[in-house]
């Protein structure tokens, strides 16, 4: 159906693609597999025609495809649901869905009928048959039903209300389930299951292993810029495609892991959380943290994870219990909105690492530029230099920065939020194992996540919080992933 | 059809400014000796005196929608008056004078348009350039000098009576944009610009030439206010208006707008030109000194902004 052939593209001197050949089926799931910076976004976003190749040719249905926008991919019919939150948050769900396409009525005026028929149709195919309401603001849903509103609207896009039927051929789905619970992931690919049977052809760019093997029907490899691997996502092993995607086994990163953390005796108390309660959430949560560990909390989207960790920081306000904290050198966290309020993305690695409420008045650009490239170099961060933009970096690489900043305040608690979310395996392996590292020095790090097996691989005791409330922490040998998830889910 | 979670009523965003200029309208009714400010007449005046900052309010509302905000608005009207004024004493018919000023203003919305839209200039910085350059222009149009002329039948346009055309056109105008917004593929547009143009951008909207758009839908009626202007002052005066444009952002404001873009109400935006008024003719009739309506003028912006943070902090939760 779409078809790339040598694709290359390069930014300045670096190059991005370097000779990308990619066949797309009427009918099928086809993954776009590799690490941050592989090349995937590049590849993805010239198919949606936001970028232009520097060499190759793409066709569609054998027709040549070569187009200078969204828009005239959007005719040709390549839809694309982007990683990040693209909605209006003012606007209301069905106003989001129709958004570009709004059906127009007598005398220019919007037909408001067929606009609410249309975005109808569109989430119910995408959410199942009314779940969604759509006269509410799209800003006052969850993240993972803003997600499937955002999907909605792709197909909407591609005609899915059309009377002729779909214009849409090929659908991007890029880290589409990075911010769903299982319950909605599981549905979201039942509808792109349909979709494909509709005779759709889906590219699903995603880190997940297990949404490959469970979803797609074939899978390409990036690295580097080049394919360095095709095949049967069903029948080929998934230690074929690790390897194809790193060029090594994973396993050697996960020892890591493990050896770190022999050893380790919990020290003195950091952190002593007794009954706390916010505004709304979490309804009633109590632990201690001491130097040394990590405490591992589970539960499911919209448990009140990071609402748990901003009440302990002190972002949010406290309506019941007591934080009491005795770290000499305070509390730091990681946010798992990197771009939205973890890193500025326009300013400089060297700007977000110096980036401090202490210090003195003056600010040395030299210095800025020494500490970015001392944190550079300590945490083996991929980039050209202290300089370059936060924003240009690949999201394990922003994450490292983020992760510079807390190290640089030298905080005794990491609050660490979903660090492992839209990274890369390597990447991912890297960062837990940094945690690791710093239990060792003696940091206390609570760490949220909703990668069960990063939990029980990296915590040293985990809690479940299950809608609110925040479970009894157990020695991380205790759990298993199947116990967690059921604990959580129930 | 299956049951769908009942979709909330959301409170329009002009009751608050509505329910506000009731509000002080009945005080001024009450404390007003002989109760002067219930009298038709005053009524009239009241709606006379808000025409102008009412269109350019119009116009302010979209700007401020997609997020961005204009400077320009005192200088353009001083401008058109300007405008009208020296076509008027060269010889030229009303209707050719008018259709010339709002000619250059639609066309100085056009550039400021394509500076915001297009090159991805700061508003503010781009109207702060414009309404200092629009200013000087005037007053080298009108070689410094007020231009008296033959209003020819435009001094009857804006009047405190029924039968004047000024009156009707503003509430026509407001009506028209109200509708635009609310009720338009374009309005959608706009709004979806303001509240988040990256995903404007995603579904194909062109939000520079929305931008384009409204700048020069903005300015147009900004030249609209100008001739109204010109019909009170009956003359060109270049050194009219200044910050005026203050005024209406205040007023778009009070309607309920917050600065951040993506919302706004244009019958919002009236109310809120309207309080200005009553408040500022409510101290007249009391005999108080304007620096006292001024400060009440502030605090009510100040309330009405309070009010509607507070508002969306509930309705966040």
């Amino acid at each position: 159906m779409l078809t790339l052939t040598g694709t290359e593209k390069s930014f300045g001197p670096v190059a991005v693609l370097r000779g990308v050949d990619l066949e797309l089926r009427r009918g099928e799931v086809h993954a776009v597999l590799g690490e941050n910076g592989a090349g995937k976004s590049t590849l993805m976003r010239i198919v949606l025609g936001i970028e232009h190749a520097d060499r190759g040719t793409m066709s569609l249905d054998g027709q040549p495809y070569a187009p200078r926008g969204t828009a005239e991919a959007r005719a040709m019919g390549v839809v694309m649901v982007p990683q990040e939150r693209t909605l209006c948050p003012q606007l209301t769900v069905e106003e989001n869905v129709v958004l570009g396409i709004e059906p127009a009525g007598p005398g220019g005026l919007l037909n408001r009928a067929v606009a609410r028929r249309t975005a109808r149709l569109a989430l119910d195919l995408v959410a199942g048959a009314g779940r969604l309401p759509l006269a509410v603001p799209a800003g006052s849903l969850g993240v993972a039903d803003q997600q499937l509103v955002e999907i909605a609207r792709a197909l909407a896009q591609g005609g899915a209300a059309d009377p002729a039927g779909m214009r849409a051929k090929v659908l991007v789905l890029d880290e589409p389930t990075a911010s769903l619970g299982k319950d909605d992931a599981d549905r979201l690919f039942e509808r792109v299951l349909a979709l494909k049977s509709a005779g759709l052809a889906i590219v699903l760019v995603t880190h997940f292993l297990g949404d490959v093997r469970a979803h797609a029907d074939r899978y390409t490899v990036l690295r580097d810029g080049k394919v360095l691997g095709h095949g049967d996502a069903k029948t080929v092993p998934p230690e074929r495609i690790v390897h194809e995607m790193l060029g090594r086994e994973l396993e050697t990163a996960r020892i890591e892991t493990g050896a770190a953390r022999t050893g380790v005796t919990a020290g003195e108390t950091l952190l002593e959380v007794r009954g706390v309660a916010g505004m709304e959430k979490p309804r009633a949560a109590s632990f201690v943290l001491r130097r040394g560990e990590i405490l591992g909390i589970a539960g499911l989207v919209g448990a009140g994870r990071t609402e748990l960790l901003r009440v302990v920081l002190g972002l949010d306000r406290v309506r019941a219990g007591e934080v009491k904290v005795t770290a000499p050198r305070g509390i730091g966290l990681l946010s798992e909105d990197r771009g939205g309020e973890g890193l500025m993305l326009g300013r400089s690695i060297g700007d977000n690492i110096e980036l401090s409420k202490r210090g003195g008045f003056v600010v040395r650009p030299g210095e800025v530029r020494a500490v970015g490239a001392r944190w550079i170099a300590e945490l083996a961060i991929r980039a050209s230099g202290p300089e370059q933009r936060a924003g240009d970096l690949s999201g394990g690489n922003q994450q490292k920065v983020q992760i510079a900043r807390l190290l640089r305040e030298d905080y005794d608690v990491l609050l660490v939020d979903e660090p492992t979310r839209g990274i890369d395996v390597a990447s991912k392996a890297q960062v837990l194992g940094l945690l690791r590292e710093l239990a060792g020095k003696g940091k206390g790090v609570v760490l949220v996540s909703s990668q069960l097996d990063e939990l029980v691989t990296t915590c040293d005791r985990i809690a479940v919080l299950r809608r609110g409330e925040l479970g009894e922490p157990r020695p991380a040998n205790q759990w298993n992933e199947q116990a967690l998830l059921l604990e959580a889910a129930s | 059809m299956t049951a769908v979670a009942a979709p909330r009523w959301k409170r329009p965003a002009w009751l608050g400014p509505l329910l506000a200029l009731l509000v002080v309208y009945a005080i001024f009714a009450v404390i007003t000796p002989e109760h002067s400010f219930l009298r038709t007449q005053n009524l009239l005046t009241m709606s006379r005196q808000t025409v102008v900052v009412a269109i350019c309010a119009l116009g302010m509302t979209l700007v401020i929608v997609t997020g961005g905000i204009d400077l320009s608005t005192g200088s353009l009207v001083a401008l058109t008056t300007v405008i009208v004024a020296k076509l008027l004493k060269g010889g030229a018919s009303p209707v050719l004078a008018i259709s010339v000023a709002l000619a250059v203003a639609a066309v100085v919305g056009a550039v400021i348009g394509t500076f915001v839209g297009r090159l991805r200039m700061m508003p503010f910085v781009v109207t702060l350039g414009a309404m200092t350059a629009l200013r000087g222009a005037a007053k080298g149009l009108a070689s410094e000098q007020k231009i008296d002329c033959d209003p020819r039948g435009l001094d009857h346009v804006l009047e405190a009576s029924l039968s004047a055309p000024g009156i009707w056109i503003a509430l026509a105008l407001a009506i028209l944009v109200a509708g635009l917004l609310d009720y338009t593929r374009f309005g959608r547009h706009v709004l979806a610009v303001g509240s988040n143009e990256a995903a404007a951008k995603l579904v194909g909207i062109d939000a520079a030439r929305v931008k384009i758009i409204v700048y020069t839908l903005s300015s147009l009626l900004v030249g609209v206010a100008g001739v109204m202007e010109f019909s009170t002052l009956t003359v060109g005066d270049p050194t009219d208006s200044a910050g005026l444009e203050l005024e209406v952002i205040a007023a778009v404001v009070i309607g309920g707008a917050p600065l951040a873009g993506g919302e706004g109400s244009i019958v919002g935006s009236v109310f809120g030109a309207l309080l200005m008024t009553v408040i500022r003719t409510g101290a007249v009739h009391m005999g108080m000194p304007s620096w006292v309506q001024e400060i009440v003028t502030g605090i009510i912006i100040f309330v009405a902004v309070a009010i509607d943070r507070a508002r969306r902090a509930k309705t966040r939760a």
